[in-house]
């Protein structure tokens, strides 16, 4: 089925309250017609998990800005695939040093997009990763 | 005869959702003008008389990281170097009122500000600092009441009344609401909180700042000029009707309160937007509140240079945008500011990127000249036509507000929050399209990606001040903690002024997480409907 929605999991792990970004991309993707859901911020790397599970979305975006993302982005990972979410999408951004890039990217994340990362070339990444699963 | 030559763009505006802007401006674009002079109502030009003449703005460099003992070796580091204003900056576990060890606290400890869990870790903060000669800024909103208690606490312990304190806490509890996001409890008992906190310090410390009403997040977070001082003014005006209720006289508070604006690299409509706001809030207080005494009619301020304009790619043109917008902040006649680091779209600043950030502002007030005229830009047709139009403007949004029923009732609506999404969302889809240009992002392009060395806050740091909190927890009398604690529950159900009881909870070492769980048991605690 390549006419499905692609649902989109937006959320904030951790205390950082910077949510302009999180909030900017979650209104791009919808207005690119996909299905948003928009968790919020404040929230454990489990709560994460079980939202994925119960919205069954297909890519999860995880967005923090405090410097917290080498502890909640790979356990964010972890517990989603220990749910058994093996085929969603996850990608992360915010303000992330260039050295833990590649780590992020080992822990499983699909791709970190920082400041300036336009919302098209999120969509088009999204769609190319989503689109080569489900054909 | 020349011919007309067709321009860059078919229309001109100060930044996207601003003002339009003309080819040239002429006496009748500048129209009505105050006729005021600096230090008279409504204090468009300055609110003193001789402005920079007398004394340069306060340089105050926002820090904070890892555990008080490198924050306190920063500080010490620049007391020696003549620094007396100091700002400090919070972990979040701090800000929202977790201990260190708390499970939410995880992989944000000493991250974005210094961890402080007790007085203890207050004293050391500030160890061979004296605080009585010193002046401090510190942000902080939901745990301000805490936080200054262990201030407070800090300071007798050095030997300081609190009367002597000179300061300021942020305790700008709406705008964390609507972008910062850094609440604990629902509008309404933080209110309370907030207004305990100034009521103590109009009756306790007559040279502490009860609060610093702040446009910088909410801009930060996509609002434009004029919503920025619009919805400013608008949560100022909901802290002094509080106030007010509670049984004060406007100039019995109005005198400590101050503000916090942002400042955007369009440097004329920022420094525009400083006049307007200082004479919108005058017009406000002495036209709406009746203030009398003109200290409450002056809107003092502090400017950040923004933070959401520094680019991650080709960082070092960054050191230009802060450099402008320093220029909007000294233009626009700022009590104090804080110049960001162009490393900040990737890390906390290095030491060397503060430095220079630091430097920028000491080469506008000692090279520059623009430090030796008050309001150099007053008179300009197009800086006043802009201060007028900013004005009106921002009035628009206040009566919108008033309207709605006034901030609280706004924030709860999602007013403020929608119309912020709405402005950072065009905004957005301009840089996308091109038509804002973004150097080095969406235009001129290198393939260079030189990225300078950025600062690391490491995991054993949150080891670190577990184990400190820890080894508390085991030293000191639980039996008087939790006696304290009790009478802060009992406060915060009775109405009682929470201050005194947070004070001496403090001094017996209970932890923020312990005071912020006694009133939690009491206020609960909210959780945001996320408008997108």
């Amino acid at each position: 089925m390549t006419d499905k929605r692609i649902r989109v999991l937006i959320a904030k792990p951790g205390l950082d309250g910077h949510d302009r970004g999180a909030k900017v991309v979650a209104r791009g993707l919808r207005d690119a017609g996909m299905e948003v859901v928009y968790l919020g911020l404040r929230l454990t790397p489990e709560e994460i998990a079980e939202a994925a599970v119960q919205e069954d979305v297909d890519v999860i975006g995880l967005s923090c800005l405090s410097g917290a993302h080498m502890a909640l982005f790979p356990k964010t990972v972890q517990l989603v695939r220990a749910e058994g979410l093996n085929d969603v999408l996850i990608v992360g951004g915010g303000i992330i040093p260039q050295r833990d890039i590649p780590k992020l990217k080992e822990a499983g994340l699909a791709a970190v997009f920082g400041p300036g990362a336009p919302i098209e070339e999120i969509i088009q990444f999204i769609r190319s990763r989503v689109k080569d699963r489900t054909s | 005869m020349p011919q007309e030559s067709e321009e860059r763009k078919k229309e001109f505006r100060t930044t996207v959702g601003g003002s339009l802007v003309k080819r040239v401006y002429t006496p009748e674009d500048a129209d009505p003008r105050d006729g005021s002079l600096p230090a008279e109502h409504p204090f468009t030009r300055n609110i003193m008389p001789a402005g920079y003449r007398t004394r340069l703005w306060t340089m105050r460099q926002y820090a904070g990281f890892a555990t008080v003992e490198e924050t306190n070796e920063r500080y010490k580091f620049l007391y020696k170097q003549g620094q007396t204003g100091f700002s400090v900056a919070f972990d979040l576990p701090t800000q929202e009122g977790y201990d260190s060890d708390h499970p939410l606290a995880a992989g944000e400890v000493g991250k974005c500000g210094v961890a402080i869990d007790s007085l203890q870790d207050m004293e050391q903060l500030w160890e061979g600092i004296p605080l009585a000669r010193v002046s401090t800024s510190m942000t902080i909103n939901a745990t301000a009441p805490m936080v200054l208690a262990m201030y407070i606490a800090a300071a007798e312990k050095q030997g300081c009344a609190k009367a002597d304190l000179a300061g300021t806490v942020q305790n700008d509890i709406l705008k964390e609401y609507i972008a910062r996001n850094t609440y604990i409890f629902a509008p309404a008992p933080s209110m309370r909180l907030l207004t305990d906190l100034c009521r103590y310090c109009a009756q306790e410390m007559p040279n502490w700042n009860s609060i610093s009403i702040s446009g910088y997040h909410m801009r930060e977070a996509g609002a434009t000029a004029a919503q920025e001082v619009g919805f400013t003014l608008a949560n100022g005006i909901a802290y002094v009707e509080a106030m007010i209720d509670g049984g004060l006289k406007v100039d019995d508070f109005a005198p400590r309160f101050s503000f916090f604006f942002a400042a955007y690299t369009n440097v004329l409509e920022e420094a525009a937007k400083f006049r307007a706001a200082r004479r919108l809030w005058a017009k406000i207080m002495k036209d709406r509140f009746g203030a009398k005494n003109p200290r409450s009619q002056m809107l003092r301020f502090h400017v950040q240079t923004d933070g959401f304009t520094l680019t991650a790619q080709q960082p070092l043109n960054n050191i230009s945008r802060v450099t402008l917008q320093a220029l909007a902040g000294v233009l626009g006649g700022c009590q104090s500011l804080h110049t960001n680091s162009f490393d900040e779209a990737l890390a906390l600043p290095t030491e060397q990127a503060v430095q220079v950030a630091l430097r920028t502002q000491q080469i506008i007030a000692f090279e520059s000249g623009l430090a030796d005229t008050v309001d150099p830009l007053g008179g300009s047709y197009f800086v006043e036509s802009l201060t007028n139009e900013i004005e009106k403007r921002a009035s628009g949004y206040i009566e919108e507000i008033d309207s709605i029923g006034g901030a609280l009732e706004a924030i709860e609506k999602g007013y403020f929050q929608k119309e912020i999404l709405e402005s950072s969302y065009n905004y957005q889809l301009a840089v996308e399209s091109g038509e804002q240009v973004v150097v080095g992002v969406n235009k001129f392009e290198s393939g260079d990606a030189s990225i300078p060395e950025t600062l690391e806050v490491g995991a054993e740091i949150e080891e670190k001040q577990k184990r400190r909190l820890e080894r508390l927890r085991g030293s000191r009398d639980n039996a008087s903690v939790t006696t304290a604690l009790e009478k802060v529950r009992e406060a915060a159900q009775n109405g009682k002024n929470l201050m005194p009881v947070l004070i001496d909870a403090t001094k017996q070492y209970a932890t923020i997480g312990e005071m912020s769980d006694a009133l939690r048991s009491v206020f609960g605690q909210y959780r945001e409907r996320g408008f997108v």
